[in-house]
């Protein structure tokens, strides 16, 4: 039905819908969990607070799970690549990420003051540390990974993890963290009261500022780093591989889209527009509408770096002609339509049980109401 | 140069945190069929006891589902770690099933799983039942996926490999979706859960009653138990029959170190009862055969031969030589893509390029390989037979025990005289351990006896690894064994401190 060309086009902007609906989904799980030891001042205001997100933490994790698996399907070189490259990044991230299951669903089975405070201290952990890595990765695709591949297309990667952490990608750390912060604590505002709810919404101003600053210095240093452009390369409606273009470095060439297509401006502009929203919607309480603007945020950051990389999807540093581009780091046909298919199917289906699920579990969750349900709350 | 030292570590990596995976999810795959059986005779009779039931089991599923979730992560996350080469070569058709089980099953999963614990005073009775099944369903078909994906490792049908992304892509999803090998494993598998989850209820309800506590309690559960056991043993058994039928049809060396069969034999051959394989002179020291059965299980008939490892050596050694043509022939079309006489080349012997790739173990330039490299790597083609053959009569002598154990435990539930007899009850809680035993050897026979292929046929073990080094990969193997070690401590703990609370957790104070 479509042409493979359109094909890998869907499939983009499929693993991009994916990539929003985890940062939108499992970002706010993550933000309450970064802000759980800080907001929940003891037990009962802890428990409240993983509460808002105990029925549902599981169902948003995976979108991170499936994002990953269509990553898999969709673009095998881009899985393969990043996984074994970024091999220490991607431990640490697993690690973090063990603490969440167990941490929410073992944390108050026990009583004991330590056993709890443990479980906080790393679910805090286990939030914090996928948050910065999320942005830590975007930050590294900017500046290109060291990697390059063989006739075989065994790829070799040639850097460490410590290099990882350049100040840009670092920065680009910090705006994740913040969008996922404020997109927990916009939630949290909407599901507490009083006293946690008040200091939900300090957090939102304070990580909505920290986001904004950080957004507007990475805009700046992206317009001055280099970018890369593709010079030549074969039929896009064909199958390719990553040898067979060649690609040059250019300073400013990742806001070549946004030259070119000026309408995409929208998108940066629109992080602006939607995280000032959230705030002054949350002034006014209307909280419900500041988590679908802080949502939207969070849709408008990831498309914004997306469509500054495109149609890059890894770019490498050390052999630029290599890189990975969607053209040709997709699946066969075949399967980019098998897959979207699917998707068509069944993202709607998943959006619909979700909401479902919170149509069920509505309502503020407080410390009275945690006391109520001793036993059958976490 | 690939270090084969790293590929091994690899390889005890995934066999380490995949078996520590497999500690939790056949336990939830048989425990939430439970409980919505338990579920359903509530909403039909609305007897308290049977809510409280499920409830209670739920806790035990809940505990146990965590670090089920937790472990899977890994799964995911170390195809592209440790087998990045994997990845590439196989993604397109591989990472299709992993995709789909995360958007139809593993979603359904996971937000009824939230539903489930929380859902109680929210929904009405009928729809909180169907947030179990559904959680039972989702449960059942994310193992689907995962065994049709692991059935096309096994099995590959359905696919081509493209010389220009040198990869292997998909040609027809129906062909990996209904690819017998992967049916076959998946409904055995199922049934193998299901006697998990059984003998779980089955073995704690008995300390109940050991106990004297909570009897009429622990009775009822017994009673669900013992019948979704029977059923489900009785289904094992049958299935894993059918299997061993599409493994000769598929892998007839898996089949071959399974019975230690070095000779092809006259059909229909003998089935080795007991056997020690001497890997070094290709014969048995000592055998009891039972004569025909074999070749009647694993064929079907009275009149096929089954191959001997002798002969499905020989016979794949032509099949490395052709493989060796082919590889170096798409070298020669990658260099010069108008080479005709290297497509020709390809073409001819395109079937058989995973044979030829088996010798890059022993020569990265498969133009200097010698006689005695393709010698060994047709002989590599055979797993070795003793760790085979007594891992497979380990998980049948269990498989035939639950059967036993489930009879004996229904017909005292009939008769409603399970407190009765202690010793019976003492040799249930005994048997705990047992399905999970007999599902670690059997995933073994089913990997190991896969070797020295990731992709049957395809795709050696050997090429399909990352490029990281024995160091790196021995520290996160440690890691992980200490990690995993340190929250089983914890889940046991919890496991085994509301077991012994029992049905109590739901009302009374557990602090």
């Amino acid at each position: 039905m479509f042409d493979y060309y359109t094909l890998k086009l869907i499939w983009w902007l499929l693993i991009g819908i994916l990539l929003i609906g985890f940062a939108i989904m499992d970002g706010h799980d993550m933000g309450v969990g970064t802000l759980l030891p800080f907001i929940g001042k003891n037990d009962l205001e802890r428990r409240a607070i993983i509460n808002t997100i105990a029925p549902h933490w599981d169902g948003n994790q995976v979108w991170f799970i499936t994002a990953g698996g269509a990553i898999f399907a969709a673009w095998p070189f881009v899985y393969s690549i990043a996984f074994s490259g970024l091999y220490w990044a991607m431990l640490l991230l697993l690690v973090a990420l063990f603490f969440r299951p167990v941490g929410f669903e073992y944390r108050s089975k026990l009583s004991g003051h330590r056993w709890r405070s443990n479980w906080d201290a790393l679910i805090c952990f286990g939030s914090v540390v996928p948050s910065v890595l999320f942005g830590v990765a975007f930050g590294n695709l900017f500046l290109g990974l060291p990697f390059y591949l063989d006739d075989t297309m065994r790829s070799f990667y040639t850097g460490s993890f410590f290099e990882l952490l350049h100040p840009f990608a670092l920065l680009c750390g910090l705006i994740s963290l913040s969008l996922l912060t404020l997109q927990g604590a916009t939630f949290l505002t909407h599901r507490t009261s009083g006293e946690i709810q008040h200091r939900a919404k300090i957090s939102s101003r304070l990580f909505g500022m920290v986001l904004l600053v950080c957004f507007s210095l990475a805009g700046i240093w992206v317009s001055k780093m280099n970018g890369l452009i593709i010079t030549q390369t074969g039929d896009l409606n064909g199958s390719l591989n990553p040898l067979m273009k060649t690609v040059s470095q250019l300073s400013g060439a990742w806001l070549g889209n946004f030259k070119n297509h000026p309408m995409a401006w929208l998108l940066p502009i629109g992080v602006y527009v939607m995280v000032f929203s959230t705030l002054i919607l949350q002034a006014m309480n209307k909280t419900l509408f500041a988590f679908v603007t802080s949502s939207i945020s969070v849709a408008c950051m990831i498309l914004t770096a997306g469509v500054a990389l495109f149609p890059f999807v890894l770019p490498s540093s050390t052999h630029p002609d290599m890189s990975l581009t969607l053209w040709d780091a997709s699946s066969s046909k075949y399967t980019l339509n098998v897959m979207f298919w699917c998707a068509l199917i069944f993202v709607p289906i998943i959006i619909t049980y979700t909401s479902w699920a919170y149509r069920v579990m509505r309502g503020k969750v407080t410390v009275e109401y945690v006391q109520a349900n001793d036993k059958s709350l976490y | 140069m690939i270090d084969a030292q790293a590929v091994d570590m690899a390889r005890l990596q995934f066999a380490a945190t995949a078996f520590f995976h497999f500690i939790f999810v056949p336990l939830t795959l048989g425990l939430v069929w439970i409980l919505v059986i338990m579920e359903a005779v509530y909403v039909m009779t609305g007897k308290t006891i049977y809510k409280d039931m499920t409830k209670f089991w739920g806790k035990l599923f809940g505990i146990n589902f965590a670090l089920g979730v937790t472990t899977g992560i890994t799964m995911e996350f170390q195809f592209g770690t440790n087998w990045a080469y994997y990845a590439h070569y196989v993604g397109d058709i591989f990472g299709a099933p992993l995709a789909i089980e995360g958007l139809l099953a593993f979603f359904l999963e996971s937000t009824m799983f939230g539903l489930f614990f929380f859902g109680w005073t929210r929904l009405s009775k009928v729809q909180h039942l169907a947030v179990t099944g559904f959680l039972a369903l989702a449960t059942n078909l994310s193992a689907l996926l995962i065994l049709i994906a692991n059935g096309w490792m096994q099995d590959p049908v359905g696919s081509h490999f493209n010389p220009i992304t040198m990869r292997m892509e998909l040609d027809s999803f129906s062909a990996i979706v209904f690819n017998p090998t992967a049916q076959n494993k998946f409904v055995h598998m199922l049934s193998a859960g299901y006697v998990t989850g059984a003998m779980f209820v089955l073995a704690i309800s008995s300390y109940y009653m050991l106990k004297n506590k909570h009897i009429a309690f622990a009775k009822r559960s017994f009673r669900i138990a013992a019948a979704f056991g029977l059923a489900s043993s009785l289904s094992v058994i049958v299935l894993g029959d059918e299997s061993g039928y599409t493994v000769n049809e598929a892998q007839q060396s898996k089949m071959a170190a399974i019975e230690a069969m070095w000779e092809t034999q006259p059909a229909p051959a003998g089935l080795a009862l007991i056997a020690f394989p001497n890997e070094a002179e290709q014969k048995n020291d000592f055998e009891i055969e039972i004569p025909y059965l074999m070749g009647i299980i694993g064929t079907r008939s009275f009149d096929t031969p089954i191959m001997g490892i002798k002969d499905i050596r020989a016979a794949n050694r032509i099949r490395v030589e052709n493989g060796v043509k082919a590889v170096i022939a798409l070298e020669a079309m990658r260099k010069n893509p108008n080479d005709m006489q290297a497509k020709v080349i390809f073409s001819q012997n395109e079937k058989d390029m995973g044979y030829g790739l088996l010798v890059k173990r022993y020569a990265s330039d498969l133009k200097q390989a010698t006689p005695a490299m393709l010698d060994q790597a047709a002989h590599d083609t055979v797993p070795k037979v003793a760790p085979m053959f007594w891992s497979f009569r380990i998980m049948v002598f269990l498989g035939f025990s639950f059967l036993a154990i489930f009879l004996t435990a229904f017909w005292l539930s009939a008769k409603n005289r399970m407190t009765n007899h202690r010793g019976f009850l003492k040799l249930c809680l005994l048997w705990l351990p047992m399905p999970w035993i007999a599902i670690m050897v059997g995933w073994f026979v089913a990997e190991y006896g896969r070797q020295p292929w990731t992709v049957f046929g395809v795709l050696p073990t050997y090429l399909s690894a990352s490029n990281n080094s024995v160091g790196t990969v021995l520290a996160t193997l440690v890691g992980f064994v200490v990690f995993y070690t340190g929250l089983l401590i914890v889940e046991m703990y919890l496991m085994v401190k509301y077991a012994r609370l029992g049905p109590s957790v739901l009302t009374d104070s557990v602090h």
